[in-house]
């Protein structure tokens, strides 16, 4: 009996603590949160089992349940970022539009800049050599005494010019 | 219109070439890029194997650091159910067929409970209210909790609900039932099955 | 019957595939033309075989045989004829079998060609085609057959087979389950072949490129020649998307067109590298450089297309999209695993002798621009498979599912976004090899210079989102350009052959399609944009309950609740239906019909959304849920979508430059030049 207390004590100071730390804004009188703000915390979630469904849209009976759950979280005052950690701890990280920033997630956000830092570099370094390249006079071209060779590659320059894309 | 390149080719001398980029580094880059082609297939491939894996198969064991968290606040880790079997249902309130099976589940804990085996619902991806208005329902009496963060579902591999594993005294899963029970006689049958596979066996 | 003949003749096109296959390889090793010519007609029976088994299918769907276990699963009674032929691609069976045939249409076609002229290629294309043929007719042969009958055994299980197992006793359904109704919108009939003539399109340039590395070919003869297939399947590809994200509108009823769903991005992912591929070999036409990226390029189209339709059916990563799992997982994998090893052995074997005339005249000429354009969209496919990939890394190595949504894409891929854009407007000023950035300067001040109107105009409007306002510059920027360099080109006709505008254009149009087209398509680009832009910065949205006669309001919007009713329909489903009117700046603009239907047979819903569409804007009404007794409490959810119909109109300009773009240039005009004897003996 004295544990169940104390854990019920533990939830509630818990609760207390973060209402009284994060000063949230009372809702409208009258009927509770408008379905407008119920959308808009569950825009930023995703039915934890549907997967890739955001919860806004979700149309099942289960999906329904949660936006309650929002709603009654959100007239008790309950701020869209208490709502969304409730949900994290209650059904797990996916529930979450991106990956939590916290371990191996941080992967998912610094592999892709890397990447395209990387191929960036890479890119930089093969343009400068083949610009290098291009400042060298080339040997591999025949010497033009042949003036018919000569007159070959003129037409080929001048189609090469003329004729774009 | 025959192609410039080959005229040049064939007809002019060979062009001076200049010294290969030291191959070291060369092998380097192509071992960078095997390691990551083989990477992402590893990744595919096992990926692959988990999606086909299904649910735990019999004789897979449970960890015993799993904690259990009841509705009413209490939190079991299922390291203390060790030594007795374990009944494990899945269910949710807004699974229709769940509600198949509640009541016969409540009548054979209370048949079974006497002899020891302990009977967990796991509330899988619900909300609490609604939980509660299906455990009043049904007169559900056995101990019934959320599974906080689906960390035990993903134990189980659960796909959907409603699910049931039945654990022995060693933690290791020893029956199953994919979807609703049909009858109280089934639940009876699989759970007589195992009590009789552990008396036989210790 | 008529589901031997199909299966019989899906089972003679694998084995024709595998002889194709063989018989060219061992031409190509003993050097036997004989046996070489032997497989391009075995190839050339793929298709018309194909056809009698796809032919034998849609009978079967279009006269109801519930017999046949796929039939049930994708028809019914009820549905009209037109839907029950595009039940063909409605599930799993059905689609591979239509991915065959289409694999073989372009097979067969690539093996009408002349191919007088590259005799060394040829083994090497029909191997390639043949086993990718061969390799999804495995797959319906052995694991998703279409034309399996249903059988009850004795065990009292359902199986489904061409012969019956001992005992069993055929089973003939009464009715079957009907399509899904989510695919029974117009723009879902043609968005899966759209998408699957654009994946096997690209199987025919990728065979001419492993020709080209395997016969130790340096030159680009064989971009030359897949030019106009690349462009073919590119348009399909892009025309697929873009109906997909169409029909994502219309009917998936989440006010939005492009979710980031890991199958939308596995279709879009074999795009990007293929929009790369189609601007790099035009340096490597121009110039002789980049032969190595184009390879990797090719390959890695390939690779994705593969890839694509692995995660789509095999249930690795699930979505509102992907198909039930199955065996054929395994096959993919292993499939992906040989083709992708063997392409890459190959290119890295032969790297050497794609030595290219690497040289850059200026890092402003358009090679190096065209780059640029590489590395940004290598950016946006590093984000979007990373973000396919990262969901299963993470379950494998820490046991936890994340989801990465659409957050994550959209800022990442925003930046690169508005990066390509401004490319588009830089690049068709620049030339090969020159260009400095005092010449490209000149070119565009002008251009720029104008385009400051349109950030000037936005700011005295008063709109204050600086993203929006610098996307839309952009945008003005490109098009300025754009229309400046038509304009330009029109006016240099004119002086020279006197010619009015229009003439000019068409002229121009005529005489380089590629060019002129690939500006149109660039136009139709923008106009995209545009739409785009409109909708994720400006969308609004509110949702209500409403009793009858009440109204709710969205920015300059008003809606009234007036009717629900509910019936049913003879093609089995039950409809429930609002009418709702709606007044703009407090003028009635017309009643919207916002339904949900239910269908009885495969007990889903489809909410259908009462839409009025403008240039300016949409106003997107959507029926989400009422209560059973009475009229009270209606809920509808409202979107308010800014410049959407742009995302259409642009998309349809952009299929229409692809279609100028491809189409082949009249012959250029004959202009006198004074030549040598011997130079024109050594030209012919």
């Amino acid at each position: 009996m004295s544990k169940r207390l104390l854990i019920g004590l533990t939830w509630g100071a818990l609760v207390g603590v973060m209402l009284l730390a994060v000063a949230a804004p009372v809702s409208a009188q009258g009927e509770g949160p408008t379905d407008d703000e119920v959308n808009a915390v569950a825009r930023e979630l995703y039915c934890p089992v549907c997967e890739n469904v955001p919860l806004d849209v979700c149309p099942t009976k289960a999906c329904e349940q949660w936006r309650e759950a929002i709603r009654e979280r959100l007239a008790q005052g309950w701020s869209k970022e208490q709502i969304k950690q409730y949900f994290v701890q209650q059904y797990g990280a996916r529930v979450l539009a991106t990956p939590p920033a916290q371990g191996l997630n941080w992967l998912v956000y610094i592999l892709p800049p890397v990447a395209f830092l990387a191929g960036a570099w890479v890119l930089a370094r093969a343009l400068r050599s083949w610009r290098a390249a291009a400042a060298q006079p080339i040997e591999t071209q025949a010497p033009p005494e042949d003036p018919y060779i000569a007159r070959v590659e003129e037409e080929l320059q001048r189609m090469e010019r003329g004729d774009d894309v | 219109m025959s192609d410039p390149a080959h005229i040049e080719k064939d007809s002019l001398p060979e062009p001076e070439v200049e010294p290969m980029p030291a191959p070291p580094r060369r092998r380097w880059g192509r071992m960078l890029i095997w390691v990551a082609v083989f990477g992402l297939l590893a990744i595919l491939g096992v990926g692959l194997i988990r999606t086909r894996e299904g649910h735990i198969q019999v004789g897979d064991e449970i960890p015993s650091d799993l904690i259990f968290h009841s509705f009413d606040g209490e939190q079991i880790p299922f390291a203390d159910f060790r030594g007795s079997v374990v009944l494990v249902n899945f269910w949710a309130s807004w699974c229709k067929p769940c509600e198949q099976e509640a009541a016969e589940l409540e009548q054979a804990y209370q048949l079974y409970r006497d002899r020891g085996v302990v009977f967990l619902g796991l509330n899988y991806v619900d909300t609490e209210p609604e939980a509660k208005t299906y455990l009043k329902k049904f007169g559900i009496t056995y101990p019934n909790g959320p599974d906080l963060g689906t960390r035990i579902s993903q134990v189980f591999r659960v796909r959907g609900v409603p699910e049931t594993y039945i654990l022995g005294p060693d933690g290791r899963l020893k029956a199953f039932k994919i979807g609703p029970y049909t009858s109280l006689s089934e639940i009876t049958e699989q759970l007589e099955g195992v009590l009789a596979a552990e008396a036989a066996g210790s | 019957m008529l589901a031997n003949i199909g299966y019989f003749a899906t089972l003679i096109t694998f084995l024709a595939a595998l002889y194709s296959a063989a018989a060219a390889f061992y031409g190509l090793r003993k050097n036997r033309s004989a046996f070489v010519e032997s497989a391009r007609r075995a190839k050339l029976l793929t298709w018309p075989l194909l056809t009698l088994a796809s032919l034998a299918l849609i009978t079967l769907l279009v006269t109801d045989h519930y017999e046949i276990r796929y039939v049930a699963s994708v028809a019914s009674r009820t549905m009209p004829t037109y839907l029950k032929v595009t039940a063909l691609w409605g599930g799993q069976e059905g689609s591979l079998l239509f991915w065959s045939w289409l694999m073989a249409a372009f097979a067969t076609a690539s093996g009408m060609r002349k191919w007088h002229r590259d005799q060394e290629l040829l083994p090497w294309v029909t191997m390639v085609t043949m086993l990718t043929l061969a390799f999804f007719l495995s797959l319906v042969i052995f694991f998703e057959n279409p034309f399996g009958r249903l059988y009850l055994t004795p065990e009292g299980e359902q199986v489904a087979a061409m012969l019956a197992p001992r005992g069993a006793v055929p089973v003939t359904p009464l009715d079957g389950r009907g399509l899904n109704p989510l695919l029974r919108h117009p723009g879902m009939v043609i968005h899966p072949p759209m998408l699957y003539l654009g994946f096997v399109g690209f199987v025919i340039p990728y065979a001419f490129a492993v020709a080209a590395l395997a016969t130790g070919r340096s030159d680009d003869r064989w971009i030359r020649i897949t030019r106009r297939w690349t462009l073919v399947a590119w348009l399909f590809l892009s025309l697929g998307l873009i109906l997909g994200s169409r029909w994502s509108y219309d009917v998936l009823g989440w006010g939005g067109y492009w979710g980031w769903d890991p199958v939308e991005i596995a279709a879009l992912m074999p795009w990007l590298t293929g929009t790369a591929f189609l601007h790099s070999v035009m340096v490597q036409e121009k110039k002789g450089m980049l032969k190595h990226w184009n390879m990797v390029l090719i390959i890695m189209t390939y690779a994705l297309v593969i890839f694509g339709t692995f995660l789509t059916r095999s249930g690795v990563l699930s979505s509102v999209h992907a198909f039930a799992e199955s065996a054929i997982g395994p096959m993919f994998f292993a499939f992906i695993g040989i083709t992708t090893v063997a392409s890459l052995s190959l290119l890295l074997n032969r790297w050497e002798t794609l030595k290219g005339d690497n040289s850059l005249g200026s890092m402003f000429s358009r090679e190096a621009l065209f780059l640029l354009n590489n590395l940004l969209f290598m950016g946006v496919l590093a984000v979007c498979f990373w973000g396919v990939i990262f969901p299963l890394i993470s379950e494998l190595f820490t046991g936890q599912k994340v989801t990465v949504g659409p957050p994550f894409y959209e800022r990442a891929t925003t930046p690169l976004g508005l990066g390509l854009l401004v490319l588009m407007g830089v690049a068709p000023l620049s030339a090969y090899g020159r260009s400095t950035w005092k010449t490209l300067g000149r070119g565009l001040w002008k251009p720029a210079l104008a385009s400051l109107a349109i950030p000037a105009l936005l700011l005295w409007q008063g709109l204050s989102n600086y993203g929006a306002i610098l996307g839309y510059w952009i945008l003005g920027f490109v098009t300025l350009v754009t229309l400046y360099e038509f304009w330009r080109a029109a006016r240099a006709r004119h002086a020279r052959h006197g010619e009015n505008l229009f003439l000019a254009l068409w002229r121009l149009a005529g005489r380089n399609r590629r060019r002129y087209g690939g500006y149109i398509i660039h136009l139709g680009v923008v106009l995209m944009a545009l739409g785009i832009i409109g909708i994720e910065v400006f969308q609004t949205e509110t949702q209500d309950t409403l009793a009858r006669g009440e109204q709710l309001t969205l920015g300059r919007y008003v809606m009234t609740f007036d009717a629900l009713s509910q019936f049913d329909t003879p093609d089995g489903r039950n409809v429930t239906r609002a009418v709702a009117s709606v007044y703009e700046d407090g003028e009635y603009v017309g009643e919207l019909y916002p339904r949900k239907d239910y269908y009885y047979a495969s007990q889903q819903a489809v909410t259908i959304p009462g839409v009025r569409s403008t240039l300016e804007d949409d106003f997107y009404v959507m029926l989400v849920g009422w209560e059973t007794t009475g009229m009270q409490g209606v809920t509808f959810k409202v979107y308010h979508n800014p410049l959407v119909s742009f995302i259409w109109l642009g998309g349809l300009v952009f299929i229409l430059g692809t279609m100028v773009a491809a189409w082949p240039d009249r012959d250029p005009e004959p202009v006198p030049v004074r030549v040598s004897a011997r130079a024109r003996a050594v030209r012919a």
